[in-house]
This record gives C-alpha cells, structure tokens and sequence, in this order.
C-alpha cells in the first residue's frame, strides 16, 4: 500500500504541522505550563482515587439509563411488516435495491463474458496504462499479471471476478457519494464542521451493527452489502477531496480571478484539477476499505471470496480460508499499486513512448482487450489450479503445536495487565470515571473537547452498557498500547534501514488487506478462545498502518536539523530522540489516532473469537435479527471512538 | 449574490428531486414475482455448520442431477434466513433448530412460510466434558458435583470460577440462567463464533486439559475428540417457558424443514422433493464427516453418498 492505505487525514494533523513550524521560542513556555496542568492533573486523580475509596465503587446507577432498543426494535418490526406494500419501499428503496442488483448482475456477466484472457489483458493493460507507460508501467503491469495468474492457479477465479464486480459498483457509488460530500465539505467551512462527525461515525460504527437493518430493508444479497461497504468506504473520498480543494495553491486561484472567471469556472477550470492528486489517494483509499468489507458482504449472502472465507471458518478450515483471502491481498495490491502509479504521473508531462500519449493509447488498450476478448476463453481452466489448502493446513498445525509459549504468553497478560485494567476501571465510580475523562480531555485539548468526550462518556452510561463498555474499553487500551510500542519501534527501525521497508513492505499489505477472519483460526489455537486473542487480532490489523506513519513521518524530518545535531556531537540515540522523535510528533499523532481508529474497527471481530463485551453483542444482535441490541453496542463503540479521540488528539484551537 | 446562491441551490435540489421521482415514476417489484429467475431454479440457504452444509450438498446434487433443477445457494445467518425465506429470496431452510420468534412471526401470523416436515435428524443440545476427564472423575457427569470441580475447569478469563466455554451467538442458549439457578460456581465465556469454540477445544483435547462446554448432537467434530455429557435436571415439557428460570436440561429437538409458502404450492417437483427429504443423525454424519473431517469439498462428498445409497434418496423422490 502506498504509505497510507488507511491514513485517513484528521482534523488534528494539519493543526500540528503548523505548531510544530512555529515551535521554538515559545516551547520553554509551553513546557511550564503542560507541567503546571499535569500536576493538577495528578492532583485530581489522586483526589479521585480518594474519593472513591470514601464514596465506594459503583456502576452507572440504572435510574440514568435510557433504553433505546425497545423503539428500535419497534422500528425493525415495522420494517417487516411494511416492506412488501408501503410506498416508500415501492417506489423508491426497492429501485435502489434492484438497481444495485442489476448493476453488479451486468459487470459480473460483462467480466464472465470476457473469458479468462479478456479479463487478465484488461487488468493488465490498463494497469500499464495507468501506471503512464514505459518501465514504470511495466513493472505495475507485471504486478497486475502475477496477481491473476495466482487467483486463478489457486482455482478462485470465478469467486474473484463476482468479488471485483460487487467492488466495482460500490467503489464507483463510494466515489460519487465521497466527492459530492468532499465538494460540499471542500467549499463551505460550515458544512465541513458539520460533517466531520457524521464521517466519524461512517468509519467508526461496525458495519455489523447497520448490516441488519440495510438486510431487512434492501434484502439479502448483494444489495445490503453493496450499501455498507458503501457507507464504509466513502469517507476517505470525502475528507482528501475536502482537503484538495481546499489546499490549492492560492496563486493560480487568484489567477483564474483576474482573469475574469466566475465561482462555477474556477471550480472546474483551477481547483477540482488541482485537487486531482489528492482525489486519487482517496480513490486508493476507498477501494483498500471497500475490500475489507469483502468477508462482512458474504455474512448476508453476497458471494464471492467472502464467502470461501466465511464458509472455510465452519470447517476450520485454514488452508481453504487463506486460498480465498490471498486473491483479496493480491486483488488490494495490484488496485493499490495501479491508482498509486497513476497518482504519481499526474503533472509529468509527455511518457516516454510519444506517439502512444492519451486517446491513442487508451484506444490501443481497448482494442488489445477486445482482441482477447475475442479469443472467446470461458473461466480460468481447471487444469491450471493447485489447491495450497493441504500444506497450509499442515504449516498451521505445525507452528501451533510448536509454539507452546503462547498460551502462558497470554495467561500472564490476562492475569497481569488485562484483568487488573478492567477490575480497576468498574470499581472507580462513574462519576470518578467521568471526571478523569474530562481532566485527560482538558489536558489534551481545550474545554470543548473536554465536554465533548464526557459527554461521549455518559451517553455510554444511559445507554445501559457502562460495565460492557469499560470491559471493551480495557481490551483496546490494551490492544493499544502493544500496537503503539511495537509500531514505533518497528517505525524507528524502517526509517533508519530502507532495506528493511522494502522487506517489510509485502508482509504489512497482506496484515492490512487480509481479511481478519482467515488468520482467527491460528489466532484461537495459539491464545485460546479468550480476549487475548481478540487484541492479538486488533494489533495485526493496527499495526501496518502506525508503522507507516511513523516511517514516513521520521523519514521527513528536515535533514538539516538532522546534519545539525550531528556535527554538534550527538550521538545516533541523541539524534533520535532529540531531533528526529521530537520533530515527527504531528506524523506520530496521527499514528496514535489510527491506531484508536482501527482497534476500534476489530472490537466486532475480536467479539468473534472470545473477545466478549460490545464486539459479542453486535454479533448477536445481528445474528439474533436483534436490531436494539446491535445498534446500541455500536453506538458504544462509536462513543468510546469519541472519547479516545479526545483524549488523544490535540485540537486545532489548543494553538490559538 | 446571495439570491443568485440560493436560486442555484433551488435548481440543484429540484434537479435532483426530478430524478429521484424519475427513477420512481413505477413500483418497484418486490422480489416475489421477481426472484425465480426460470421456473426450474431453487434457492437454498446454507447455514454455516457442518451438518446442514451436508443436507444442501445432498439436496443438492439430487435436485440438479436426478430432477433437472438449477440450484442456487446463498450462505447467511438463520434469523436472516428466516427473514429471506419470508420474502421469497430462498425457498427453503432445510435444518432449523427451533426459532420459536420467527415461526410464530412467519408462520402463524404474515403465513408467508410453511412447515416442511421432520429432517429427520435429532439434535441434543448439553453440557459436554471431555471422555478422558470423565473416565478419571466418573461423578462429573451429575450437575449436582460440578461445583466440586469447578476448579478444575478455571481459566485466567473466568477468575475464581470454573469456565463454561459457550460458542456462537447463534446458538439456542439458557446457560447463564441454569447457572445462578442452579447456583453453580460457573461462569460462561462465549467464544463468540463455531469456528472459535471447535478450535478451542481442539486445543483442550490436544492437551488433554478438563474443560466443560455447551455442545450438541450430532456434529462433525464428536467422532475426533469423544465427549460425554453431564446430566442435568431432567427437562420437563415447558420447564424452558421463563428464560429467566430455566433450570433443567435442553429438550431433544427433532429438527424441521421449512419452505416459503408460494414455493411449497408452486414448487412443482422440487418442493415435493425437499418436503420428503428425511434422512437419520448417522446418515447425515457420514456426509459431514468427509466434509469437515477429511476435508472434501460438500459437493464431492454428496457425489459420493448419493452413489452409495440410491436406496435412500430414491424414495424421496417425487411419485410419477
């Protein structure tokens, strides 16, 4: 992935880049009055802690809870009831469900109809293409072969061209909804302010927890997957148009102004192009997030090599699991390394064959795929597969019945660090628990996040599920802070050996595009069916993203400050942590908050393998058809997202 | 320049209402009439256990091969089923272990499903400890001596008490229940998924540790790791009414067919066919077992029973 797969831009970063510009004179300053505010901090933690003992512990007191399930499966019956006779569904949902239908029906058939050749010389050539021809092409064009060479060897071809037809449509529909909202967001601040939380809460909700509701309404199938995955991966497209359009360069702005051009022109003529570059790394993102939805579409019957994953898991089946999710991993990087490349050839001018520039060129690769096409090869032949189901199987119960260390592993870290975290955050009282959100969020930020994350915090109380909620919040801090020390430190390593990035690079795709479930079974065999293996399996997925940032981050360090210290005498650990860690700290924010962000995102999954708390009631919830119980764990987490959120991230209006 | 904003914004949103009323200007069809998609197709569900994979692979291959049907099959949960089955999206759910909710909603009241018939098979649902624990500590099979045991069964995620290992959110459960009212020192860990609690006893037996887990029949994974099940106070009809008073042990569920009901009267032979299926707990085991034991693909392994007991399919087929 393109150092940023899944780096969605926060509100927090941009903020930090300036701090840390302007950072110098007024740093003495800033450190006395942090050590003033973290005194009392302390202060007020100690006060807490005493205060509970004189007070006692206690949960959220049942008075001041509010129970939304009851209306919410109200609405769910209504739902049923009403789906096949009132209008609304007549005349408006039932088109937008038979459309969806349709529209992957049509590129599935148009793929199928293309036969084996058609499709791989399509992939391929517009990879090419894509990639802005030449060398640089080829080799983007040679990922793109190798990646459907072993799809279709690992005898998933069919499964692959209905996974990339439901990711055609949706990413299509994620990028037009994404650009619109980027547009709107792009152009107005008000608008932006207001839809900031509304992408949150896009990224951050489960899709498990809206999955019920889309199947009731929608129907099973393609069309309430399609809509999820929709919902999922269109905030990246949102949030990097807003920011094109809103980093263009203010001189060629002003230019299109004095030469007499009107808003609609600027918009077309100067910004929207201008934006281009930014637009792309959100398409790159939507399409890696769309594809982590993959397994969660087959959960409602969408097919595809979700639903290999899914149905390997019923058999536990390992070997069968990861021959369907590596064409996923391989689907993510040829798709990744495509919109990348082309990323990075806007603005060279003229590739290197001359003749072959624009039109021409596109023309050629479609008459190339039509002359394939033309071959009339049906699917992938069957001769030409190797099922790798048996020696995976065999490695996977090799490596579990040769890594005893694990269970004790996880045994200690329970009794050590998880257990006395959990018991620790139900005995302090609410009220206490309040309070200590408030002061950290203060401390971070300013008063408004401090009443933001209260807030957040007390909604989780009147929805009734404080005790579930502190026992999910214990398992991410957890998860947390593993990823976090292993991520920097893998970070440090990588900015320092660029050998090392490359060799890394492979393995951190497949971490972050291989779907959680294929790795669950090893996961459970080596840690057991217990929270363990629920943050084991938060801080594979986590992980890639913090080690990125955090490589990149240190990598653009200005070197000068870098010379500086050297020829001042530092040594390599001066110089690391008095320069180059100092300097990266908005890149290192970031990390920190897509390691909250993604953590969050594997709660659900963690519920799958004895994780427990929220994560186990949005499963049951959805498996149960309980809509109440679901959307309310799922507002939960949203609402633990918020609190970490502000308790992690420095506003922009902390500066001023 | 603010009129002119307004006035643009007017014009935009009465575009986008032009369309929406465009792509509305008809009902939509509701699946029903819709979905058959050519009068010779069925559409299965495929539950995610072992044993009703087998009843579609077998189906199956006798509905496409001996009745000249297309069979589609589409993978989700069971309520979500239940709720397809009612809108037509399947046709038939041919292993349903009791969903009281839905039969009353689908069934009794919208009509929209009808009762397909036994399977034929029985499933038991209980509390299961590993043969060789129970061989060492014969009077573990009584509820009334767990408590004695409940160390034994103790893990860092249940604390002071024994673990009781729970499995999918799926699954039929009273555990939490039985166990304060039976005041057991027990405590449940749902490993939250199928796959998840067969690993983590897989794990268990491997090393041969005690552990106690909800676990019924029949299943793939009894003929590799054997297991003996703990007796609890005998069920009694209706002594699972209250939820929250339950105290006896999980009734035997002879397991049923359902079909959506415009299939089951227009189903033709297909439906005749799939209400006459009926087949016994050891038949349907044996399909399983090649399935999730020697790791054959469903359709390979029906092939394969369907070739071995003509004598049983054929009566299930429609009379000419």
């Amino acid at each position: 992935m393109s150092a940023t797969a899944t780096t969605v831009s926060k509100p927090g970063t941009a903020a930090g880049e300036t701090r840390a510009r302007h950072s110098g004179g007024g740093l003495r300053d800033a450190v006395r009055r942090r050590r003033g505010l973290l005194t009392g901090g302390g202060a007020l933690a100690a006060l807490l802690v005493l205060g509970a003992v004189l007070l006692g512990g206690g949960t959220w007191p049942a008075g001041l809870t509010a129970d939304i399930s009851a209306p919410l499966d109200a609405a769910n019956e209504w739902v049923v009831d009403n789906r096949d006779s009132h209008p609304l569904f007549l005349y408006f949902l039932l088109h937008l469900s038979n459309t969806a239908t349709d529209a992957v029906d049509a590129v599935y058939q148009g793929l199928d109809a293309l036969g084996w050749l058609g499709v791989a010389a399509a992939a391929v050539l517009v990879a090419w293409r894509a990639a802005g021809l030449g060398r640089r092409g080829l080799r983007v064009a040679l990922t793109a072969l190798g990646a459907f060479a072993v799809c279709g060897l690992l005898g998933m071809w069919d499964a692959t061209l209905l996974t990339i037809a439901l990711m055609v449509v949706s990413v299509a529909a994620a990028a037009v909804l994404g650009t619109l909202i980027g547009l709107a967001a792009g152009l107005s601040d008000r608008v932006d302010r207001a839809l900031r939380p509304v992408l949150d809460t896009m990224q951050v909700m489960p899709a498990f927890a809206y999955l019920l509701p889309f199947v009731l309404v929608f129907g099973t199938g393609t069309p309430a997957a399609l809509f999820c995955t929709v919902i999922y991966a269109a905030p990246p497209m949102a949030r990097l148009t807003a920011l094109g359009l809103r980093g263009a360069d203010p001189a060629a702005l002003e230019a299109a102004v004095s030469l007499g051009a009107n808003g609609r022109q600027r918009l077309w003529t100067a910004r929207l192009p201008l934006a281009r570059r930014q637009m792309l790394l959100g398409l790159n993102q939507t399409i890696m997030l769309a594809l982590s939805m993959v397994v969660i579409a087959a959960l409602v019957g969408a097919g595809g090599l979700g639903e290999e994953v899914y149905s390997a898991l019923a058999t536990t089946d390992v070997g069968k699991a990861f021959a369907a999710g590596l064409p996923i991993v391989l689907i993510a990087v040829w798709l990744d390394r495509t919109t990348a490349a082309a990323g990075d050839a806007i603005g060279t001018s003229a590739p290197a064959g001359g003749w072959l520039h624009g039109g021409r060129a596109w023309a050629l690769v479609a008459a190339a795929v039509a002359a394939a096409a033309a071959v009339r090869t049906a699917g992938w032949p069957e001769a030409w597969t190797y099922d790798i189901s048996a020696p995976v199987n065999r490695a996977q119960e090799w490596i579990t019945a040769n890594l005893t260390f694990t269970e004790v592993w996880a045994r200690e870290f329970t009794l050590w660090l998880l257990n006395p975290l959990r018991d620790a955050l139900l005995w302090l009282p609410w009220w206490s628990v309040l309070l200590l959100v408030a002061a950290a969020a203060r401390l971070v930020g300013n008063w408004l996040s401090a009443v933001t994350a209260t807030a957040a915090m007390a909604a989780i109380g009147v929805l009734g599920v404080w005790t579930k909620s502190l026992n999910t919040l214990s398992q991410v801090l957890a998860a947390l802070v593993v990823t976090l020390v292993l991520g920097f430190l893998a970070g440090v390593l990588c900015a320092r050996a660029g050998r090392l990035e490359r060799w890394v690079r492979p393995l951190l795709d497949a971490m972050q595009t291989m779907p959680q479930f294929v790795y669950l079974i090893p996961v459970v065999a080596l840690f057991g069916a217990t929270r363990t293996s629920a943050i084991v399996a938060a801080v594979v997925y986590a992980l890639p993203a913090v080690v990125r940032i955090t490589t990149q981050g240190l990598r653009e360090v200005d070197p000068a400050a870098v010379e500086a210290s050297r020829s001042l005498g530092a040594s390599t650990r001066q110089q690391l942590f008095g320069v180059q860690l100092p300097l990266a700290r908005p890149a290192l924010q970031l990390a920190v908050n897509q390691g909250v962000v993604l953590v969050l995102a594997v709660v659900v999954v963690g519920g799958l393998v004895g994780g427990g708390a929220l994560g186990y009631d949005v499963i049951k919830g959805l498996s149960r058809g309980e809509m109440g119980l679901g959307m309310t764990a799922g507002i939960a987490i949203v609402c633990l997202g918020l609190v970490l959120d502000r308790v992690t991230q420095r506003t922009s209006r902390t500066a001023r | 320049m603010r009129t002119a904003r307004t006035l643009r914004t007017a014009v935009a949103v009465a575009g986008a209402l032009g369309v929406l009323s465009l792509t509305a200007c008809g009902a939509a069809d509701t699946g029903k009439s819709s979905a058959a998609g050519g009068d010779k197709t069925v559409k299965l569900t495929v539950p995610s256990w072992v044993g009703a994979q087998a009843n579609v692979a077998v189906a199956e291959r006798i509905l496409e091969e001996e009745l000249g049907y297309q069979v589609k099959t589409q993978q989700m949960g069971e309520v979500l089923a239940w709720d397809a089955l009612s809108k037509g999206d399947i046709d038939a759910i041919l292993e349903d272990w009791g969903h009281p909710k839905e039969e009353e909603q689908y069934v009794e009241t919208k009509k929209t499903v009808v009762k397909g018939g036994d399977l034929g098979v029985t499933g038991h649902i209980g509390w299961f400890v590993p043969k060789y624990f129970a061989d060492e500590h014969p009077d573990v099979t009584d509820w009334k001596n767990l408590n004695k045991y409940a160390e034994e069964f103790r893990t860092a995620e249940s604390g002071q008490k024994g673990e009781l290992l729970e499995g999918s959110p799926d699954y039929v459960t009273h555990d939490d229940a039985i166990i304060s009212n039976l005041k057991l020192n027990l405590k449940t860990k749902y490993a939250g998924s199928e796959a998840a609690q067969i690993t983590a006893i897989k794990k268990y037996a491997k090393a041969e540790k005690p552990f106690l887990t909800y676990w019924w029949t029949p299943q793939w994974l009894n003929a590799e790791v054997d297991m003996v099940e703990v007796k609890l106070p005998e069920y009694k009809e209706g002594c699972d009414a209250d939820p929250e008073k339950v105290a006896c042990a999980y009734p035997n569920t002879p397991l049923q067919k359902f079909l959506n009901a415009d299939f089951a009267k227009d189903g033709g032979e297909a439906a005749e066919f799939l209400k006459n299926f009926n087949w016994t707990t050891e038949q349907q085991n044996e399909v399983a077992l090649m399935i999730a034991g020697e790791k054959m693909s469903p359709e390979a392994a029906a092939e394969k029973w369907v070739k071995e007991n003509e004598a049983t399919w054929k009566a299930w087929l429609p009379k000419k």
